[in-house]
């Protein structure tokens, strides 16, 4: 079963080469032909020359990081990207949502969709369409949201995740909000899920974790690259125990997703190091799992500078005191073991059902996968994938930014200028208040 | 010819003749020059450039505009109209995709300021989605064109309407920083060796054996301008084009007035010294000394900062650097993170790394101020008001109009800045029914 990669934007078209890098290398080695045969035909398809082309379609409004990632992909020698696979303009979309939305996209929305559907049409199954952007700019978040929409539209019964990366919060763009607002509103109703990656977030890993001096835009993308195989490399699952699962797209939103209201998806791996480091360490499962247990319900993203004094509460009080207390209330979650002596962990503690909001049946809310494969050169390594309030405070910062910035009217003209109303932007409001709401009163 | 040439030049049709060698032969510029007297352009076509350029490109008469406004703009602007649209026209086809004009003049005179001007509403009529981005260069208090305030004003008008961007350049402050660096070139302190080629007032690269009389201030105005186009022409890992600039530093559409800054102004050749760390760089583009006019935006309200970083420069010593000068800079209340950054792997010729910073800030209100001061005292006098008012198509009420755009830009600006007192509290959320 396969999944067809959809790449968009600078942010898009810099993780996806990484990905693929990853899920490449790490389907690569001794002792796993099954693992590399389902990690290959999940991502790849070969050539009658025996070449690994990646299933993925390229989409940009300018040609410069499209052009790097194709020729720096072919040079490796290892896989290269399809010769007619990308798509791209010349005069970019300016940081403006609308332009992409409104402009960009219709205008160019026969060729991305011809593209998706030869990649769509070459797969023997079709597992899921992966959507990778950022939503600080204009063409990932504008031309990525169309896209979005038009593949719904093609393909209604399909799985569509999106992965979004959220930017900086002292900004890189300055109408960053506004682009993530107008993006996330309209995601939501499109997307099967949307799993998160913030920069602020795999900055701190890259420094503190991994010890990198001078942090660069390939670190942040290289270690994004290594949650996300993490969890899309090939792993048993409850409904296939014994074969590596052919459907992880479906499997994974039916763990997750199980009311349409909450569809954000958040993403912690440990142990994250320098590769320096790896080969001085040893990690006990037990040790892993209490460590990412409390990283979760302390919401804590990395190994360090866990909050230990957050615990569980033992009886259901109201949100609000819970939130103060620091608490992360999760809806579902699914964990991913891969590697050395994987049968004898004990995820049990991760069951509780006081992690949990009480309205949800108790054996839909814990998922476990695992693959006795070691993953990327880690002995052991154990990712989890949280529907829970991990995203709150994030998502209510970044409205609460762009609100402050819409009550000022600044930029607006930018945007009406290509279509976008006052008012769509009150819709989108709306839409985000409503979630931020469901989030917090979990 | 990679990406990087084609930006600014196309290949000409049948190959260049001219010198073998050349590395400039079969390019031709993508420009339009235009000027009412010959003095300048004569230059240009016997110069070291003269191949990027045909004669069709130049347009010019040959008395000039007499530092009248209303001359360049209404009496040459009918005359000449459509030979510029014409060859603005020519040279916008030749483009695959064309995404922004930049219009290069200055404000005190009558040719640039009056016939610039009207070029400009020429191109918003007749490429009405292409970005204009205008560089002028406004006359320092001691100019010695007595019409410079009438001229300036006039022309401030059609750039607060017409323009989208406007980097104001100011004389003064390009001499003071070519002084600065001569003056460190001069010292004779041990250490205090400049690398060649390093300043941004050489023309690095450039073509030229002797330098002219204006050449270094000029050769700063250029690199500004290399600096600004290096992430469409370079890679790098965050790139920040044009029409980004103009959507992220324009919050409102008349205050589009950007101050600009480059850094650093030189480097040391002795690589013994150890060169003046990164950070400093970055503080210097904040300071005064740096600006390329007359203006301090750290002691005034930004409303949104631009940051064009080049070369071997990483994203965390960008991030580190934010972080640091953050508290100490005033951002408009609901803009507080207003930040655009890029990041271009390839420096300016003679750098390792260069910044580049773009401020939308109240600090140009100084400035305008002044300008206003200038026109004010001679339209008080109706000083030289005659030979204006004599041009056909120009009457009081252009004065009139033009002096209340000034000073309502300026109220704009003042209002901004009363803002910056008040305590700011978050306005109330979105309530939705729950």
């Amino acid at each position: 079963m396969s999944v067809v990669t959809v790449q968009l934007g600078q942010c898009g078209n810099q993780i996806g080469p990484e990905l693929f890098s990853t899920v490449y290398e790490d389907s690569t080695g001794a002792g796993r032909k099954t693992y590399q045969e389902s990690s290959r035909e999940r991502f790849f398809w070969e050539t009658s020359d025996g070449v690994l082309v990646a299933r993925s379609v390229l989409v940009d409004m300018e040609p410069k990081v499209i052009s790097q990632a194709v020729a720096k992909a072919s040079k490796s020698g290892k896989w290269r990207y399809g010769e007619k696979a990308h798509f791209c303009q010349k005069q970019g979309s300016g940081n403006n949502w609308a332009n992409g939305y409104c402009v960009h996209g219709p205008r160019h929305k026969e060729s991305v969709e011809d593209l998706v559907r030869r990649e769509v049409e070459r797969c023997d199954r079709l597992a899921g369409i992966f959507a990778m952007m950022s939503v600080a700019g204009g063409t990932g978040s504008g031309v990525g949201t169309f896209v979005t929409q038009c593949l719904r539209d093609m393909y209604p019964q399909a799985f569509i995740l999106n992965h979004l990366t959220w930017p900086y919060g002292t900004g890189e763009v300055i109408v960053q909000n506004y682009n993530s607002v107008l993006t996330l509103s309209r995601l939501y109703q499109l997307s099967d899920a949307l799993v998160v990656h913030e920069n602020d977030t795999v900055h701190k890993i890259c420094s503190r974790l991994m010890n990198i001096k001078h942090i660069s835009i390939g670190d942040i993308n290289k270690v994004i690259a290594h949650q996300l195989g993490s969890v899309l490399q090939p792993a048993y699952t409850g409904d296939s125990p014994s074969n590596y699962s052919r459907n992880p797209i479906g499997e994974l939103l039916s763990s997750l997703v199980c009311h349409p209201e909450y569809k954000l998806l958040s993403l912690c791996n440990i142990p994250q190091m320098s590769h320096t480091s790896l080969a001085y360490s040893a990690y006990t499962w037990p040790g892993l799992l209490k460590h990412l247990r409390q990283m979760l319900i302390a919401n804590a993203r990395m190994e360090e500078g866990i909050d230990w004094k957050v615990c569980v509460p033992s009886s259901r009080g109201d949100s609000v005191r819970t939130g103060q207390m620091g608490f992360n209330r999760s809806l579902a979650n699914l964990m991913i073991l891969r590697g050395k002596d994987v049968s004898s962990a004990d995820a049990g503690a991760f069951k509780d059902p006081a992690l949990y909001v009480p309205w949800l049946p108790p054996d839909g809310t814990f998922s476990l996968w695992n693959s006795p494969v070691p993953f990327n050169g880690y002995e052991k390594s154990a990712s989890l994938v949280s529907n829970s309030q991990s995203l709150l405070k994030p998502l209510d910062n970044m409205v609460r930014k762009a609100w402050n910035m819409f009550v000022s009217r600044a930029y607006m003209h930018q945007y009406t200028k290509f279509g976008i109303s006052e008012d769509d932007f009150l819709d989108s409001f709306t839409t985000l208040e409503q979630i931020i709401s469901s989030y917090s009163h979990l | 010819m990679g990406v990087r040439t084609v930006c600014f030049c196309r290949r000409s049709d049948g190959g260049g003749g001219g010198a073998t060698g050349s590395r400039i032969s079969g390019l031709r510029a993508r420009a339009v020059l235009v000027d009412m007297e010959e003095g300048v352009l004569s230059e240009v076509l016997q110069g070291p450039l003269r191949q990027l350029f045909s004669t069709t490109q130049l347009i010019s008469d040959v008395s000039g505009s007499g530092n009248n406004w209303a001359v360049g703009h209404h009496s040459y602007g009918s005359v000449y109209r459509e030979q510029i649209v014409d060859q603005v026209r020519r040279a916008a086809e030749q483009c695959d995709c064309l995404q922004c004009f930049f219009i290069i003049h200055s404000m005190g005179g009558g040719t640039g300021s009056g016939l610039g001007t009207r070029v400009l509403k020429l191109l918003e009529d007749e490429f009405p989605e292409v970005c204009r981005l205008v560089t002028a260069v406004y006359p320092s208090a001691e100019d010695d064109v007595i019409t410079s305030p009438y001229n300036s004003v006039l022309a401030m008008r059609e750039l607060t309407e017409h323009a989208d961007c406007v980097l104001p350049i100011e004389n003064q402050s390009l001499v003071d920083i070519v002084s600065k660096i001569q003056h460190m070139a001069h010292t004779g302190k041990p250490g205090s060796v400049i690398k060649k080629d390093s300043t941004i007032i050489s023309g690095q690269g450039g073509v030229a054996k002797t330098e002219k009389p204006f050449d270094a201030m000029n050769n700063i105005v250029a690199n500004l301008l290399l600096n600004i186009t290096s992430s469409a022409r370079f890679e790098g890992s965050l790139n920040m084009d044009l029409n980004e600039i103009a959507m992220n530093l324009v919050p409102f559409p008349r205050l589009h007035y950007l101050v600009s800054s480059l850094t650093p102004l030189y480097t040391l050749a002795d690589v013994n010294i150890p060169t003046r760390r990164l950070d400093q760089m970055f503080t210097d583009a904040f300071s005064k000394d740096h600006q390329l006019m007359r203006a301090d935006p750290k002691h005034n309200l930004y409303l949104a900062c631009a940051l064009m970083l080049r070369g071997n420069v990483q994203l965390s010593d960008l991030r580190r650097n934010i972080e640091r000068l953050r508290p100490t800079l005033s951002f408009v209340q609901w803009n507080t993170e207003g930040w655009k950054t890029g990041l271009c792997s390839v420096p300016p010729v003679g750098h390792t790394h260069s910044l580049l910073a773009l401020a939308n800030n109240t600090c140009v209100k100084p400035s305008f101020m002044e300008l206003r001061e200038r026109f004010v005292r001679l339209y008080r006098k109706k000083a030289h008001l005659h030979h204006y008012l004599g041009v056909d198509g120009m009457d009081v009420s252009g004065f009139s109009e033009a002096l209340s755009s000034l000073t309502g830009l300026i109220d704009q600006y003042s209002q901004l800045d009363s803002t910056n007192t008040a305590p700011s509290q978050d306005p109330p959320r979105l309530n939705i029914a729950c």
